[in-house]
């Protein structure tokens, strides 16, 4: 454990408890964070991580005395400086918001006001507060988009939120909260939302950003690889309390706790790559597509997947990799070239499919939340596809129904329950069951686990492996992780800006000689080593202008 | 769901409704007087024999607001379901059919909503024979097209969700996609609309008999018998208050059920959130 004695924020046994209204019970108390201490020294930099419900984020929150939808401090001391800011009056805590502590959120682009310039919004804080004057904020504003790698920084501040891009507005963000000079800054996840290839120029910006202004922060992510090069310590938390605490080295090398060694060693290989890759169940020939209004997203692209294999496709967002998949699905129809399934000709619309062919390629989403009707229940959801391909009716569809709950290994009581009453991880299974209710030879998976926690989406995977062997499903697994890409394909595909740059056997398309961009994106991953970034930004040209 | 979960305010709507049906089923047996029957003096003071009074022609206003209830309640409660089911129809198939199909729908909408509605009626009433049933069907026409509004407009936001896609990859039909995936996460913006729509139509009913255009004497109905003792009010005969208050009683009663079911649909387990 680190020195107290001269920490700048240092939290004691914090309770914070919200109360919560299922329908038709008496109102319940909930415990979000119970008992967490921790100390923060000047200048140091601690990362907080934990699955999403883990209260990371509202610990990160107690910092700035303050609690989130209905979440109320309870008990403990946060002290800040020796201050409990928990005592502080409104008035207090005013001056403390914006000035002494600041937060950067996880999504700034629904953070700033698409009203304001960005340079008004980045002094705002330290101007109201009356910490400098408007000229004095523009001249720290200026120095900090230096600091933080901008481009055109003498007029960056005069754009608005909608003319620069995310990851370049996450800076600004950052910008934002070191204006005033605060001593201590809250990260709340904020290079989640980025591609990798941004992510890791934000990263480099934020870090330097730091050491160039000495002032503290909590890092709160999911990614122990993220964290693992910001940070000097690390807190891993569950269900809202403390599990490991320790430097990072000790985190990541000698991890004393289980759930932190799952943490570290998630998502090994688990599927060797086939040996024979010659026998094409899909064939995508030269396939180009555009939008009505002319916009070419997909420039002649052409691969294969064979019968009981895993093609992943990988590319950041915009990359055309989820307008592939419905091409394949006939939503949009290629404007060249054919697409081959079972060594057919597909039918390139939607409307002219023939139930069949429907039925024989199926598609998971990656958000099951908005991907299943909140109105239907479990039942309802997996016995559709049973009744409209197979005419399934009363006790055959219910019997059919617990099997395949069976099979993505959840019991038969989530029958009746609606999508709302799962959790995130189930949700996703039942959106697997409802495709394999189809019978299908072809599962569309279009990032299926990107919204979920680590451990969750490492469940999900080893389901999809594992029905992959049972029913010898084939499956187009999209995702611009590529640790996934390594433990579970057959073939990659890389996709940048509607072409395929790459494509082959995994052993093949992952090993050099690279072409620039896969090159970029995989050097761009972040990997679970100490010192990783620098490595990779003295290789790597920085190339942080055009993001 | 238990009885005992139903809140009072809904209880007292229920109970309105319930004794409007009551009356509108029963009224020859349980008015005191026939519906067209002069049993005194123009506009004679309420006793123990006549409980609200006598009308403008000498007629009981308790028998007559009671046989109203059967005109009123038919003719609004009609003309509201029909356009509500020919407004959430056709809003529906644009909003999942796009293309040329929503540009002609919501085109010829905004001209029907161009001419002024009560002028609309008036003119078509006019032409058209006096029969309660074309009364009910233009009333419908009519209140339809602010229906369609604001079915195309919450349809649009659920047409482009995941699971709508999901069903047609499916291959559904549109029948399937409107009625079961679309209508049930509509329902509570579209059954508010149902409750003030009715009080609407309440109102227009009584506004097209003020004019002459709606219910024909002697039938009773209650803007009708508004109209009839409107004279009164300039003497100090309170005659017209009465079937006014019964007109907005009925519609408070609706919109107090109506109120409790939007609750019930958007806390259903499973509902949006933002519903």
């Amino acid at each position: 454990m680190p020195d107290t004695s001269s920490s700048l924020l240092s939290i004691r046994n914090l309770k914070i408890e919200a109360t919560s209204y299922p329908p038709g019970e008496p109102p319940k108390r909930i415990t979000i964070v119970d008992g967490v201490s921790l100390d923060l020294q000047k200048g140091k930099v601690l990362g907080l991580i934990g699955e999403s419900g883990a209260g990371k984020s509202t610990i990160g929150l107690s910092a700035l005395a303050y609690g989130r939808g209905g979440a109320e401090i309870t008990g403990g001391e946060v002290n800040l400086n020796g201050t409990n800011i928990l005592a502080l009056g409104k008035d207090g805590i005013r001056k403390l918001r914006g000035a002494k502590v600041c937060y950067v959120a996880q999504s700034a682009a629904a953070a700033f006001n698409p009203a304001h310039k960005l340079g008004d919004q980045v002094i705002e804080a330290s101007v109201k507060h009356g910490l400098m004057s408007k000229d004095e904020a523009r001249k720290r504003a200026l120095y900090l988009f230096k600091v933080l790698g901008l481009p055109n920084p003498e007029t960056f501040g005069d754009r608005y939120p909608h003319q620069v891009s995310g990851g370049q507005l996450q800076r600004a963000m950052t910008a934002m909260a070191l204006c005033s000079n605060p001593e201590l800054i809250v990260f709340d996840e904020p290079t989640t939302a980025l591609d990798v290839t941004t992510q890791i120029d934000v990263l480099a910006a934020i870090k330097h950003a730091i050491e160039e202004t000495h002032t503290a922060a909590l890092y709160i992510t999911h990614d122990l690889a993220v964290v693992a090069q910001i940070s000097d310590d690390i807190m891993v938390l569950r269900h809202g309390k403390m599990v490991e605490y320790g430097s990072v080295k000790h985190i990541i090398e000698t991890p004393s706790e289980d759930y932190t060694r799952a943490l570290v060693n998630v998502r090994q290989e688990m599927r060797h790559e086939a040996p024979d890759q010659s026998k094409a169940l899909l064939k995508v020939d030269n396939v180009s597509a555009q939008y009505s209004n002319g916009f070419k997203v997909l420039h002649n692209v052409s691969l294969h997947l064979c019968k009981g294999q895993t093609l992943a496709i990988v590319g950041e967002s915009g990359s055309g990799k989820s307008t592939l998949a419905r091409v394949i699905t006939g939503l949009l129809p290629p404007s060249e070239g054919q697409i081959t399934f079972e060594g057919k000709p597909l039918t390139p619309t939607l409307k002219k499919r023939s139930r069949d062919e429907l039925r024989r390629i199926q598609l998971i989403y990656q958000m099951a939340d908005t991907a299943m009707n909140p109105r239907q229940t479990v039942r309802d959801i997996i016995g559709r596809p049973l009744t409209f391909y197979y005419g399934l009716r009363g006790a055959a569809k219910t019997a059919r129904v617990k099997e395949l709950l069976d099979q993505i290994e959840m019991s038969n009581g989530f029958i009746d329950r609606y999508p709302a009453e799962l959790s995130g991880g189930q949700k996703q299974r039942v959106a697997i069951a409802r495709a394999l209710a189809a019978k299908p030879e072809l599962i569309l998976c279009d990032e299926p686990t990107s919204a979920l926690d680590p451990l969750v989406a490492e469940g999900i995977l080893k389901l999809l492996m594992k029905l992959q062997e049972e029913q010898q499903l084939s499956y187009v697994f999209i995702t611009h992780d590529i640790a996934i890409v390594r433990a579970i394909a057959d073939s990659v595909a890389v996709m940048h800006r509607g072409k395929l740059v790459r494509f082959g056997a995994k052993s093949q398309a992952l090993s050099p000689p690279f072409d620039d961009y896969t090159d970029l994106l995989l050097k761009s991953v972040p990997e679970m080593e100490i010192g990783w970034l620098e490595k990779v930004l003295t290789t790597r040209r920085m190339e942080s202008a055009g993001n | 769901m238990r009885l005992r979960d139903i809140p009072i305010t809904a209880w007292i709507g229920i109970f309105g409704i319930a004794l409007a049906l009551f009356c509108a089923l029963f009224a020859p047996f349980i008015a005191p007087y026939g519906e067209t029957e002069v049993v005194g003096a123009v506009w004679q003071e309420a006793d123990a024999q006549f409980f609200f009074g006598l009308d403008n022609l000498g007629r009981d206003i308790l028998s007559r607001l009671i046989y109203g209830t059967r005109t009123t309640l038919t003719v609004a409660l009609c003309a509201t379901v029909i356009s509500f089911s020919l407004g959430i129809i056709l809003s529906f198939i644009a909003a999942v059919s796009g293309g040329l199909i929503d540009a002609i729908f919501s085109r010829f909408n905004d001209l029907m909503m161009s001419i002024p509605t009560l002028i609309f009626a008036l003119v078509v009433l006019a032409v058209l024979p006096q029969h309660l049933i074309v009364l009910i069907l233009v009333m419908a026409i009519l209140d339809s097209t602010r229906v369609y509004r604001l079915g195309r407009a919450v349809a649009l936001d659920v047409a482009v969700m995941e699971f709508v896609e999901a069903a047609k990859l499916r291959g559904e039909g549109t029948a399937w996609i409107i009625f079961r995936e679309i209508l049930p996460n509509t329902l509570s913006p579209l059954l508010a609309e149902f409750g003030l729509r009715f009080a609407f139509a309440i109102l227009f009913l009584s506004t097209l008999s003020f004019l002459g255009l709606g219910i024909q004497p002697p039938a009773a109905d209650w803007g009708g018998m508004v109209k009839d003792n409107k004279d009164g009010i300039i003497f100090g005969v309170a005659a017209a208050l009465v079937p006014g208050s019964a007109i907005a009683a009925l519609a408070i009663c609706v919109n107090l059920v109506v109120d409790w079911l939007l609750k019930r649909t958007s806390s259903l387990k499973g509902g949006r959130g933002d519903a």
